[in-house]
């Protein structure tokens, strides 16, 4: 279980994150939203343990991960698998590479073994065969997709997305879309999912979040979020710029 | 007004707060030797990356300085009254001691230094940095250490290949455009050699080393801002680590000699 518990978090003079608290289940499919800049990998990274809070705290299976040592917080993202916007493959490697890295260290698995692994994790994302290729010869859909890969790879309990299918094409972000649902389906996957995109809130999020001017906004399901008459998530469903609530 | 008087102050306070900074990762990365095993197999990748990469640079310039060097001494000994074979002498200490290990450091700050930061820096904007902490690395023991270690073997290594280019060079340079004969030279040579010559340049190389990797870890790793702030880096990477060689280089000589 993840608890956060009023976080707060400013860069400078600006506040990003005022006073934030909600906990996310084991097994929740939750999509966190809001405009661009609103601070929703800010977020993420808070999470994650990337980006320490001002204020508050965040505990995750009991463990309030700014307080715990840097070894117990190294095992602790051992259970978290992160895609990140544009992918963050290691570009002196091989797709092969940026996959068994972590496989290497975490696990005890021979070479034979994470051979295995990593033309699995490269099949369940459809990108079988390109172990050998660097990440300069991929498209951006490509490079998120081995991003998935390289996180599934170490059948992580927690899966955050930070906008998994921002600048996809339609066809892409479907793909995206199923992949993030096939790996949720798979077994007790918490997933955490950073967009903007409508479609992605749709088709995999059984709960919303909505970020506004540093607080939550929205907290609850994604029929409720479609259906609310709340004039800020309607301006935001509705893309519509003139609101300024 | 206001503005204009702290300016200095500002760039005083920066200083301090890069020294900090600076500090406190290398605390990090010594810190981080007890998982050392983990990035070994890292590291022969990272040695072949600094020095084959800059053996031709370093073998060129160390080549000429040793021919300018004997050009030189040769003109200001002239006179006629002083021996020939002193010109060997001169070159042999001027290269081991000071030309070598200086002049090749501020070559491998901008080939190596430069491309260390511009490496971390991309990787740190591009997220690479946040992926490694996600899949529980330490990216300090991850690609500082590697480097750091790497610096301080091949740049000895590098400074020894450039003290034996140095004297090559000074011994074709004295003997085809001066008309000092080679026994002349080789005699001045070996006169005046000294090990200890030898081992104070690779001393100050393994200093150099340590100081131009670390510095070029350190503003790449802190890199923000993009494009821009990897040139940033890299600049300042160049910059701080050539005004660290000449002050580390007084430092060395004031120390040890």
């Amino acid at each position: 279980m993840i608890s956060i518990n009023n976080i707060s978090k400013s860069f400078g003079d600006k506040i990003i994150l005022d006073n934030l608290s909600f906990t996310i289940n084991h097994g929740d499919k939750i999509a966190i939203i809001g405009q661009s800049g609103i601070g929703k990998s800010v977020l993420l990274k808070n999470i994650i343990g990337l980006l320490s809070p001002d204020n508050g705290s965040v505990i995750i299976d009991d463990q309030d991960i700014n307080e715990i040592s840097f070894k117990k917080l190294q095992k602790l993202r051992s259970k978290f698998g992160m895609v990140f916007q544009f992918g963050a493959l290691f570009d002196s490697m091989t797709v092969g590479e940026n996959i068994g890295l972590a496989l290497q260290k975490l696990t005890n698995c021979d070479r034979l073994e994470i051979n295995e692994r990593i033309s699995n994790s490269l099949l369940e994302v459809n990108m079988e065969g390109t172990q050998d290729k660097m990440p300069s010869e991929l498209s951006g859909g490509m490079k998120k997709r081995v991003g998935i890969a390289r996180a599934i790879a170490l059948n992580p309990e927690y899966m955050l997305y930070d906008e998994p299918t921002t600048g996809l094409d339609p066809i892409m972000t479907d793909s995206i879309n199923r992949l993030i649902n096939n790996f949720h389906g798979k077994g007790n996957v918490t997933s955490v999912v950073v967009t903007h995109e409508m479609k992605t809130v749709r088709d995999v999020s059984e709960r919303v979040i909505m970020l506004y001017k540093g607080k939550i906004q929205f907290d609850g399901t994604t029929e409720t979020f479609l259906n609310s008459s709340d004039p800020i998530v309607v301006a935001f469903l509705n893309g519509d710029s003139t609101y300024k609530g | 007004m206001k503005k204009i008087i702290l300016i200095p102050f500002l760039y005083i306070v920066s200083l301090f707060e890069h020294i900090g900074r600076y500090f406190d990762l290398m605390s990090k990365t010594l810190r981080s030797f007890t998982t050392w095993h983990l990035y070994l197999g890292f590291l022969p990748e990272h040695m072949i990356k600094l020095g084959v990469s800059a053996l031709p640079i370093v073998v060129v310039t160390g080549l000429f300085s040793g021919m300018v060097t004997s050009v030189q001494t040769a003109y200001q000994l002239e006179s006629g009254f002083i021996p020939d074979s002193y010109v060997g002498g001169i070159v042999c200490v001027s290269v081991l001691m000071e030309l070598s290990p200086v002049i090749t450091a501020l070559v491998m700050t901008g080939r190596v230094g430069a491309s260390i930061a511009a490496e971390i820096g991309t990787m740190r904007v591009s997220e690479q940095i946040d992926a490694l902490e996600t899949l529980s690395f330490d990216p300090v023991s991850f690609l500082i250490m590697p480097r750091v270690i790497s610096g301080a073997i091949m740049f000895p290594v590098m400074v020894v290949i450039a003290d034996f280019f140095g004297l090559l060079g000074g011994f074709f340079a004295a003997t085809t455009s001066i008309g000092i004969s080679s026994y002349d030279y080789v005699y001045g040579l070996r006169d005046w050699f000294v090990p200890w010559y030898a081992i104070f340049g690779v001393i100050k190389a393994f200093s150099f080393g340590v100081a131009i990797t670390s510095i070029a870890c350190y503003f790449g790793y802190y890199t923000t801002g993009g494009a821009e702030g990897v040139g940033k880096s890299t600049t300042q990477t160049v910059v701080v680590s050539c005004i660290t060689i000449v002050i580390l280089n007084y430092l060395l000589a004031a120390v040890l000699l």
